[in-house]
């Protein structure tokens, strides 16, 4: 086959140490990156871009930041949907606070605010583990979805109660509200996500992302190596609540325009979330965008089917569309209970040797 | 090692009690490790050997006594302390961090030698890329070292028991140690890993000048390598001394075999 890494000798750490060490690897995610950038944008249209990339980028961002917590740094997490909250709250009182300052430092303070917050609700992870940290994290969820449906400062004294984004230019492109042309919401979206990606992909392999893989896998032998649990367990809360703020900011500015905390950030959206790094696979990068596009594409593709394809009334498809994704779920984890990201593991595994078995 | 500083005194533990709850694990139990030896504590099963070790850096904090490390003198460790005044260690029962490849075990090894902060890491450019290729460079010396080179990538799970053990030696090894502390690093091993083992923990003591405090229950393999031992039963030091005066001690014997209460 053409994938192949044998024969690709490296002289340098520096290059046995770069993020794609093999060539072909490079080539599809420069390709596709490519595409994404310089193709997509130019044939999207307004169903492609709020019904399925949006989401998806977005999930996908929610899901690597959860990932950074659960998958590398071993503490499971059910407050998701409240840091994804925290976010989007954040960037609607910021933009209305600074409507002059650039939206794209907006949404990183958002992002900061919720990696403050997230920090608060971890240090009960200093002392439980498990299920019982999940259950902590639960408390997350219940108590800050209430805070912003109760005080009305946050959703500043809506009579619906709900936030809605304000319209705001990025460099004078409308990104946000109806106004917005797809592609600059895919665009703009594209571009945090691609840059996050590659930060998260960086922290990973260094130094802090080693030491959050050590307490996860053997909490004891990583403190006497010096590793301090402290620090570790609260900086992958911190990195964590970023990536899910900055997600919940995008959610709700690019994706939904308007939210109500009840509805839109309720502990579905955690467990949601929490499926996507399941299936996608635990401690890896690429498992969070395949899970969110298991999760967010499969259902759409279902539906589709069942209603272009066989003449299934919507609501009934709704109903079956649940059903089959949570067989599918089940069977995913029978067959390989480490995710789409290892079966792409062992696939490169095989191809390495193909055709010869051994 | 010149005898000048073989005489010099690393660590000193001083009259340590610990106990969990009613059970005894260490009563009274002093003595020293001397720079550049290797020192080996033996006993029967539960003998309260890795409890000595676990006062040592730090795990377990002893209700009464002192230790004395580097000349400063605590009534206990801290795990942290510990690692950073130079003491690693291996485990019984292989400690590793099983989802990572062996290079990023042995990398996680160099942590007390690595402090750029996270703003770098996530550019990984740089100081945080220059320190992690000086790290590295120092890491491919330890897995060169071992004879380990072929599983450098391979997830340490997936590897066979010895190799396993071999790893878990590197990690230590790449922090540099001043203090070396290993526990049973040849349980469960055949000959042949055995010596292969031994050898590494020779070579580590004469090349890196590195003290070894080691618990094994292999007698043979304790009195051919340690310069000196001391002996553990129910909690006590029980003998002390070079490994012909241990063999020959009345206390260590009946310890060993039993003693017949007619």
């Amino acid at each position: 086959m053409f994938y192949r890494e044998n024969g690709q000798f490296k002289s340098s750490y520096s290059a046995d140490q770069a993020i794609f060490p093999i060539a072909q690897d490079r080539v599809f995610v420069i390709g596709i990156l490519l595409v994404a950038f310089c193709v997509v944008p130019f044939v999207i249209n307004e169903y492609w871009a709020n019904a399925i990339l949006i989401p998806l980028l977005v999930y996908a961002l929610a899901g690597l930041g959860l990932n950074i917590l659960t998958g590398y740094c071993g503490q499971v997490s059910l407050g998701t949907g409240a840091f994804m909250a925290v976010g989007a709250y954040a960037s609607f009182k910021l933009v209305g606070f600074f409507p002059e300052v650039n939206y794209l430092i907006l949404i990183f303070v958002s992002g900061l605010v919720t990696a403050a917050v997230g920090v608060v609700f971890g240090l009960p992870s200093l002392r439980i583990k498990g299920f019982y940290l999940a259950v902590a994290t639960l408390a997350a969820q219940f108590f800050l979805i209430w805070l912003f449906n109760k005080v009305g400062w946050f959703y500043d004294h809506s009579p619906t109660g709900m936030i809605t984004v304000r319209p705001i230019d990025f460099f004078g492109v409308r990104v946000t509200g109806p106004e917005a042309t797809p592609a600059a919401k895919y665009l703009f979206t594209l571009a945090i996500i691609a840059t996050l990606t590659l930060t998260a992909k960086n922290i990973v392999r260094g130094r802090v992302g080693r030491s959050w893989m050590a307490i996860r896998d053997m909490d004891i032998a990583a403190e006497l190596i010096g590793i301090k649990p402290l620090q570790a367990k609260l900086s992958a809360f911190a990195v964590s609540s970023f990536y899910i703020g900055v997600a919940g900011a995008l959610y709700f500015g690019v994706y939904l325009g308007s939210a109500e905390p009840l509805e839109a950030f309720d502990i579905n959206q955690s467990f949601y979330v929490l499926f996507i790094i399941i299936i996608g696979g635990l401690g890896s990068i690429l498992g969070a965008f395949l899970g969110a596009a298991f999760i967010v594409l499969l259902p759409i593709l279902m539906k589709n089917l069942m209603v272009g394809g066989f003449g299934v009334a919507s609501g009934t498809a709704g109903h079956v569309e649940i059903l089959l994704l949570g067989a599918l779920i089940i069977f995913f984890l029978i067959v390989e209970p480490h995710g789409l990201a290892r079966l792409w593991q062992i696939t490169k595994e095989k191809l390495r040797l193909w055709p010869f078995p051994h | 090692m010149t005898a000048d500083s073989r005489n010099e005194i690393l660590l000193e533990v001083e009259s340590i009690f610990l106990s969990f709850g009613g059970v005894h694990a260490l009563s009274d139990v002093s003595f020293d490790i001397r720079k550049g030896e290797v020192r080996s504590i033996i006993g029967p099963n539960g003998a309260g050997k890795s409890s000595m070790l676990n006062v040592i850096n730090g795990f377990y904090h002893p209700q009464e006594g002192s230790i004395t490390y580097q000349g400063k003198r605590r009534s206990q460790m801290k795990p942290h302390e510990a690692a950073l005044g130079g003491i690693a260690r291996t485990f019984q029962n292989i400690a590793l961090f099983r989802g990572m490849s062996t290079l990023d075990n042995i990398m996680t090894g160099r942590n007390t030698k690595m402090s750029k902060g996270l703003f770098w890491q996530a550019l990984h450019f740089g100081p945080a890329k220059r320190e992690e290729i000086e790290n590295r460079e120092f890491v491919e010396h330890v897995i060169d070292f071992l004879e380990i080179q072929t599983i450098r990538k391979t997830p340490v799970g997936r590897l066979p028991y010895g190799l396993q053990k071999r790893v878990e030696l590197g990690r230590a090894l790449a922090a540099e140690p001043t203090l070396l502390l290993l526990d049973e690093p040849m349980a469960g091993m055949n000959l042949e890993e055995k010596e292969d083992m031994s050898r590494f923990i020779l070579e580590t003591n004469e090349e890196f000048g590195t003290t070894i405090a080691l618990i094994e229950h292999d007698m043979g393999v304790v009195m051919d390598i340690s310069d000196r031992v001391v002996v553990l039963d129910y909690g006590r030091k029980i003998a002390e001394g070079t490994p012909e005066e241990v063999r020959a001690n009345q206390n260590v014997i009946d310890a060993y075999l039993g003693v017949s209460h007619d």
